[in-house]
């Protein structure tokens, strides 16, 4: 019995695929968000599956890669929450379903 | 990668990780969905040990759970009106649908292809990664820098409340 690259990269698909599917159907702005940070975890598990497994001429760039992506989701998510919490000052409501300010 | 405790290690932590995130999914109280998230979190950062990426395991630890979940908590808490359902909006099937048939290709594929990997892990160190941030990726990691400043100050500019500034200060 031993775990291959295969299996690491069967888990961040399947990770991937929930994540998906929660920031694609949550009804609250927040749970979308989770659902966004669910997926870059993913694709951060899937590069450090192929920086382990495989050669490369330049084998720190997969971990350089995942510190870029740890950064930008940080990033994204104080913005991102700081504009759910600036839409519900406004609306009092983070539904994303009853924000239709565009559609009128 | 052989040995009978990484295997079972590598299956504990897929079981508990992919569990938690279908909790994230199915929770019904958005305050439990974050509880399921960060256990999400900390299942990863165990798939990072196990792929003898150690630093990065404890940046995950520290920033997501540390950072981001408390971030993600706090928005909750200061939306107090907005319920606290974790419910789906109308998209729900056809989501449902898309996601299940990109899991199906995924894996299909990756089972499929026959992966030309190395035993042997490349063995990149706190040192290697230290080095390569400051010699060949210099450039992205300043613009890192500059880009976690513009998120600071936007995310300030956006979560304040214009109605609470002292009079004075405004003029």
């Amino acid at each position: 019995m031993s775990v291959g690259l295969e299996n690491f990269l069967v888990v961040g698909a399947l990770l991937f695929c929930i994540g998906l599917f929660v920031a694609l159907s949550k009804r609250n702005a927040i749970g979308v968000l989770m659902g966004l940070e669910l997926m870059l975890n993913a694709v951060n598990l899937t590069l450090l599956a192929f920086s382990r497994f495989t050669t490369s001429p330049n084998p720190a760039a997969g971990h350089v890669f995942v510190v870029f992506i740890i950064t930008v989701a940080a990033a994204e998510a104080a913005v991102a929450l700081a504009l759910a919490i600036s839409v519900y000052r406004n609306r009092s409501t983070v539904d994303v379903d009853q924000i239709t300010l565009l559609r009128n | 990668m052989d040995g009978v405790g990484v295997t079972i290690t590598f299956w504990i932590l897929a079981v508990v990780t992919l569990g938690a995130a279908l909790g994230v999914m199915a929770a019904r109280n958005l305050l439990h969905a974050v509880l399921f998230l960060i256990l999400t979190f900390i299942g990863v950062a165990g798939f990072f040990v196990l792929l003898s990426a150690e630093f990065l395991a404890m940046a995950q630890i520290i920033i997501y759970v540390g950072a981001i979940a408390v971030l993600v908590l706090f928005a909750i808490m200061l939306t107090p009106h907005a319920g606290r359902s974790n419910g789906e909006t109308k998209m729900v099937l056809p989501a449902g649908l898309l996601a299940l048939c990109l899991a199906a290709i995924f894996v299909f594929v990756l089972t499929d292809t026959d992966w030309s990997t190395v035993s042997t892990a490349p063995g990149v160190g706190v040192t290697g990664l230290g080095e390569a941030l400051l010699s060949t990726w210099v450039l992205p990691f300043e613009m890192a820098s500059v880009l976690l400043t513009a998120a600071l100050v936007g995310a300030i500019m956006l979560a304040r409340n214009p109605e609470d500034e002292i009079p004075e200060a405004r003029s």
